[in-house]
C-alpha cells in the first residue's frame, strides 16, 4: 500500500510540472501570442486616447486667440503650485481697464497630471495634451509659459 | 572586535534583507537574525518611503489631497482615491448620483484584479518562477488600458472626486471591460496550470508562514491576510459602502492561515471581482456622474472615519476638521502596516526561502506601509 | 568531409612537415585554442539561445536590436563586461576571491577533453571517461565554495554552502544513472558506449529502467549546474546573487560562462550515455531510412542531441518555481536516490538476463 501510494504522489507530481510545461511550450511555439510593442519604432502609429493626462496645455485658434479670462481658478485647484497666472491690465476700445493674463507659467516638472485644474477652468482655457515624451537636458525647459506671445483673449469668453 | 560584526549577541548571523534586495519589492528593509538558515528573528525597518502624506494633506483642500492617495497604495489607487471621497462625502453629506457609484465600483473592482494580477506574479517571481509574472501583465495591461481611455492615467488616476468621478465613462468603457473579461476566462486556467497546480509550488506554500485567527486579530491584519486565517473582515460585507450591499458576491474565507491559504483567497477573490464586474458592467444606470457640490468645499467641524476594502485590506481615513477648507487632522490606517507587523510571527523557525513565500502572500506595496 | 577526416588530414600535414614531437607540441596548442574559442562560442550561443526561449516563453520578443534578430546581443554583453572595473571587495580574500572564476572555469574546460563531439573526433580517447567525468564535475562546488568564503559577504557564504549540501547530494543520483549506461554497455569509455548504441539507443533498447534512469539523471545534473528550480546557490529572489553576488566584470563573466559550459558539458554526456552521443537514428530493419540518416554529419547528430537536452533544461528554468533547501535536499534523499539504487538493481537484472533489445 506504502509503495502504490509512493508511486501515486511520483506521478501526480510528474504531471502537475509536465502541465505547466506544456503551458509554457505552447507560448514558445505560438509566437502570435507576443505581446510586446516596439516602442520607439512603433511611434508613429501609437495612439493614445484622447483623454490621456500628458501636459497642460493651452488652445489658440488661428488669430492667435486663447479663452484664459485670467482667473486663476485653475491656480487655487492646483495642489502644488504648478501654475502661476501673472495678470496685466489691458485697455479697452472703450478705454476701461480690463484684466488679462500676461503669463500663465506652467511648472511641468511639479505637475502630478491630477487634472484639477482643467476641472476647475470655467472657460475651458487649457486642457490636456496627449504627449509623454517630457525629458529635456535642462530642468528650465520644463518651465514653460503656456500663452503665445502677444495672444490675445478670444471676443466673448468673459 | 572584528568577529563579531553581523553577529547578535546570541551568536546568530544577522542579515539585511533590503532597503535594495529582489524579494522586497521596494524599499523594505528588513534585518533577519538567522541561525544556519532557520530565521529566529524579523524585524521591519521602515522609513525609507515616508513622504509625510499625512502631513501633506493637511495643507491641500478637500480636493486637493484625494490626488496624493493614489501614491500610498498605488497598485489599489483608485480604491485609495475612493476611500478619501467617502470620507469628505460623508462630512458634507451630500448623496452621490446612482451612475457614479456603479462606476466607483466597478473601477475598484477593476483595480482590485489588477492589483491581484501583479501580485500573483510578483509572487511567483519571488519563488523563481520568472515566466508568470509576464503573463500576469498581459492581463493587467489590459485594464490599465480600460482605466487609462477613462480615466487619462494607468496607475495614479485621481479619477475619484467628492461628490462622483471625475469624468464620465468612455464610450468604449462597456466593450472593452467585456473584451477583457473574456480574455481573462480564457486565461485564468493557466494560472493553475503554471503555478496553483504545480507540486512544487505546492509545497513551497503549504504549511509556511502560518498566521494564527487569533494573531491575526490581535495584529490587526485585514484583507486576504487576514481572511486566510479564518476572520471574517471584508469591510464590503461589514460596513457596505457604494452598492456593495445590493451586489451578489461572497466574502472569500480561508483557514488554513498558511502562504497557500492566502494565494487561494486571492486568486478566488479575482474570481469574485470578475462576478461583480459581469453583474454590474451591463447595468450601469443614466445619470449625471457628478453630485452638485459647492467649488470651495468645507467640512463641519468634527471627525469622520471612512474605511473601505483595498485590494490588501481594511485602509481607513480619519479626518479630523476644525471647519475649515483643509483638514485639521488625517490619519490614514493602511493594511500594509498591520499585515507586515504579523510578519515576524508567520516565519520564526522557518527558512530563509520561507521568508519569502510569506512576505509574497502578504502582497506588500511599501509606500503604502510608510505613507 | 567530416570533422575526423580534417582532423587527420592535418595531423599528416604537420607530419610531413616535422617531426613526431613537434606535431604532438602543435597538435595540443591547436587544440587548447580551439577549447578555448569553442568555449566563447558555446558562451555566446547558450546565453543567445536562453534569451530567446525565455522571451518566447514569456510572450516577450527577447533580444532584437543588436545585429540581425538580436544575434550579436550577447557579443555586445560579452564585451561590456570585459571593460567593466573587476572589483575586489574590502576584506575579501583576495587570492582565493581572484582564483575562483579561473578554478570555475579550468574544471568546465578539463571536462571537454573526453567528449567525442563527432565519429573519431575527440580530444582524449580515455578509457574510463564516464569516471574522469564524474570525478572531474565534482570539483566545480570547491570553485564555488571558495568564491562564497572568499566574498566576505553573508549572502555568498549562505549561497555557496547551499551549493555544497546541494552538489554533494546530487552528484549520488547523477552517478547512479551513469552507472545504469554503464551496466548495460559494459564499459566505462565514452566511445565504447557510443559504439554499443549502434543499433538503438539505450533509451529506447533499455525498456523502463533506463528511461527512469534518463529522468533521474536530468532532475540530478540540473541540480548539479545550479539551474532553476534548483538554483539554489544563487536564487536571486533570496540571497540577491548567492556565490557571485560580490563578482563584476570579467570574474563574473566566467562564472557564467563556465555555468553554460557545465550545461553543456552535462547535456552532452547525457546524449552520449542515452541518445547514442554521435550515433545516427537507426530503426531496426528500416535499411533505407536508416541509410537516409547516416547521410546526416556525426557532428550534427551530436550537436543536436545536445542542444536537444540544453533546450530541455532551459524549459525547466522558465516554468518552474525554485525549491525550498530543505525540499531539495529531501527530494534528492526520499525519491531520487531510493528510486535510482532499485533502477540499478533492475538494469543488472536485465543486462544478466539480457533482457534489453539487442
Amino acid at each position: 500500500m506504502f509503495l502504490i501510494n509512493y508511486i501515486k504522489e511520483v506521478a501526480a507530481a510528474i504531471g502537475s510540472l509536465l502541465k505547466g510545461m506544456r503551458r509554457t511550450g505552447y507560448y514558445f511555439t505560438h509566437h502570435k501570442e507576443i505581446i510586446t510593442q516596439q516602442y520607439p519604432d512603433n511611434r508613429d502609429h501609437l495612439n493614445l486616447p484622447e483623454r490621456f493626462k500628458g501636459e497642460v496645455v493651452m488652445p489658440h485658434n488661428e488669430a492667435n486667440e486663447h479663452r484664459c479670462t485670467g482667473c486663476t481658478a485653475c491656480e487655487l485647484a492646483c495642489p502644488n503650485g504648478t501654475i502661476k497666472v501673472i495678470t496685466k491690465f489691458d485697455i479697452t476700445p472703450e478705454g476701461k481697464k480690463k484684466k488679462a493674463i500676461d503669463k500663465l507659467v506652467y511648472h511641468l516638472e511639479l505637475c502630478t497630471l491630477c487634472n484639477l485644474c482643467i476641472e476647475a477652468c470655467p472657460s475651458d482655457a487649457i486642457k490636456m495634451a496627449q504627449t509623454f515624451e517630457h525629458s529635456v537636458f535642462d530642468r528650465s525647459q520644463l518651465t514653460k509659459i503656456l500663452n503665445n506671445p502677444d495672444s490675445k483673449i478670444m471676443d466673448g469668453v468673459e | 572586535m572584528q568577529e563579531t560584526i553581523g553577529h547578535s549577541a546570541t551568536g546568530d548571523l544577522v542579515i539585511n534583507v533590503g532597503p535594495q534586495h529582489p524579494a522586497t519589492h521596494g524599499v523594505l528593509h528588513l534585518v533577519i537574525h538567522l541561525q544556519g538558515e532557520t530565521i529566529t528573528k524579523v524585524e521591519p525597518h521602515l522609513g525609507y518611503i515616508h513622504r509625510s502624506i499625512e502631513k501633506m494633506c493637511e495643507s491641500l483642500t478637500y480636493r486637493q489631497f484625494i490626488y496624493v492617495t493614489s501614491r500610498m497604495d498605488y497598485l489599489s489607487a483608485h480604491i485609495n482615491n475612493l476611500a478619501c471621497a467617502l470620507c469628505v462625502e460623508k462630512g458634507l453629506g451630500v448623496e452621490i448620483p446612482e451612475r457614479a457609484q456603479v462606476i466607483r465600483v466597478l473601477m475598484s473592482e477593476l483595480t482590485r484584479i489588477a492589483s491581484h494580477e501583479l501580485w500573483w506574479g510578483a509572487m511567483a517571481m519571488d519563488l523563481g518562477a520568472f515566466t508568470p509574472f509576464f503573463h500576469a501583465f498581459r492581463e493587467r495591461e489590459s485594464i490599465n488600458d480600460i482605466m487609462e481611455e477613462t480615466c487619462g492615467a494607468r496607475l495614479t488616476m485621481n479619477y475619484m472626486v467628492p461628490g462622483g468621478v471625475m469624468m464620465d465613462l468612455h464610450p468604449n468603457f462597456q466593450k472593452r471591460v467585456k473584451d477583457f473579461l473574456q480574455l481573462y476566462k480564457s486565461k485564468i486556467d493557466e494560472y493553475d496550470e503554471m503555478v496553483t497546480g504545480n507540486i512544487i509550488f505546492q509545497n513551497r506554500m503549504k504549511g509556511v508562514g502560518y498566521l494564527s485567527k487569533e494573531d491575526a486579530i490581535s495584529f490587526g491584519c485585514s484583507g486576504p491576510t487576514a481572511r486566510a486565517s479564518g476572520v471574517s473582515c471584508d469591510v464590503r460585507k461589514w460596513y457596505p459602502y457604494e452598492i456593495y450591499s445590493k451586489l451578489d458576491f461572497e466574502e472569500v474565507i480561508e483557514t488554513g492561515g498558511d502562504s497557500l491559504a492566502r494565494y487561494m483567497v486571492r486568486i478566488r477573490e479575482m474570481k469574485e471581482s470578475i462576478r461583480i464586474v459581469e453583474q454590474l458592467i451591463d447595468a450601469i444606470p443614466e445619470g449625471p456622474f457628478q453630485a452638485k457640490t459647492k467649488a470651495v468645499l468645507k467640512l463641519p467641524k468634527g471627525e469622520f472615519y471612512q474605511q473601505v476594502e483595498t485590494a490588501r485590506g481594511e485602509l481607513g481615513v480619519y479626518i479630523v476638521s476644525e471647519g475649515g477648507t483643509t483638514p485639521y487632522r488625517i490619519k490614514f490606517r493602511s493594511p500594509g502596516f498591520s499585515n507586515l507587523s504579523a510578519l515576524e510571527t508567520m516565519v520564526k523557525g522557518s527558512k530563509i526561502g520561507d521568508l519569502v513565500a510569506a512576505m509574497g502572500t502578504l502582497d506588500l506595496v511599501i509606500p503604502d506601509i510608510d505613507r | 568531409m567530416s570533422l575526423s577526416s580534417l582532423a587527420q588530414q592535418i595531423h599528416l600535414w604537420l607530419l610531413g612537415h616535422m617531426s613526431e614531437q613537434w606535431t604532438l607540441v602543435l597538435e595540443m596548442i591547436i587544440a587548447g585554442i580551439l577549447v578555448i574559442s569553442f568555449f566563447a562560442v558555446l558562451g555566446l550561443v547558450l546565453v543567445y539561445m536562453e534569451r530567446k526561449v525565455s522571451a518566447w516563453m514569456q510572450i516577450r520578443l527577447g533580444p532584437n536590436r543588436v545585429g540581425p534578430k538580436g544575434l550579436l546581443q550577447s557579443f555586445a554583453d560579452t564585451l561590456k563586461l570585459l571593460i567593466k572595473e573587476g572589483l575586489t571587495p574590502d576584506g575579501a580574500d583576495k587570492f582565493l576571491f581572484n582564483i575562483a572564476p579561473i578554478g570555475a572555469i579550468m574544471v568546465s574546460m578539463l571536462l571537454m577533453a573526453p567528449i567525442p563531439f563527432a565519429k573519431d573526433f575527440q580530444m582524449w580517447d580515455i578509457n574510463i571517461g564516464v569516471l574522469y567525468v564524474s570525478a572531474v564535475s565534482s570539483l566545480s562546488v570547491i570553485s564555488i565554495l571558495v568564491a562564497g568564503w572568499s566574498s566576505n559577504n553573508k549572502y555568498s557564504l549562505l549561497g555557496a554552502m547551499r551549493s555544497g549540501a546541494q552538489i554533494v547530494s546530487y552528484e549520488l543520483s547523477a552517478g547512479m544513472a551513469i552507472m545504469t549506461i554503464v551496466i548495460l554497455s559494459g564499459s566505462l569509455s565514452l566511445t565504447e558506449i557510443i559504439q554499443s548504441q549502434q543499433n538503438g539507443w539505450w533509451l529506447f533498447k533499455g525498456h523502463v529502467p533506463v528511461i527512469i534512469a534518463f529522468v533521474i539523471y536530468i532532475i540530478a545534473v540540473t541540480a548539479e549546474t545550479n539551474r532553476a528550480p534548483f538554483d539554489m546557490a544563487e536564487a536571486e529572489s533570496e540571497l540577491t546573487a548567492g556565490f557571485h553576488t560580490e563578482y563584476s566584470g570579467m570574474k563574473f563573466a566566467l562564472f557564467f560562462l563556465a555555468e553554460y559550459v557545465n550545461v553543456f558539458i552535462v547535456c552532452a554526456i547525457g546524449a552520449i550515455l542515452f541518445l547514442g552521443g554521435w550515433m545516427p537514428l537507426h530503426i531496426g530493419e528500416w535499411t533505407a531510412f536508416n541509410h537516409i540518416m547516416d547521410y546526416i554529419p556525426s557532428s550534427i547528430w551530436f550537436m543536436g542531441k545536445t542542444f536537444g537536452l540544453i533546450f530541455l533544461i532551459m524549459w525547466f528554468r522558465w516554468t518552474f518555481p525554485r525549491l525550498r533547501v530543505d525540499q531539495l535536499l529531501k527530494l534528492e534523499w526520499n525519491y531520487l536516490l531510493p528510486i535510482s539504487m532499485i533502477n540499478v538493481v533492475l538494469v543488472t537484472a536485465l543486462a544478466i538476463l539480457g533482457w534489453y533489445f539487442k
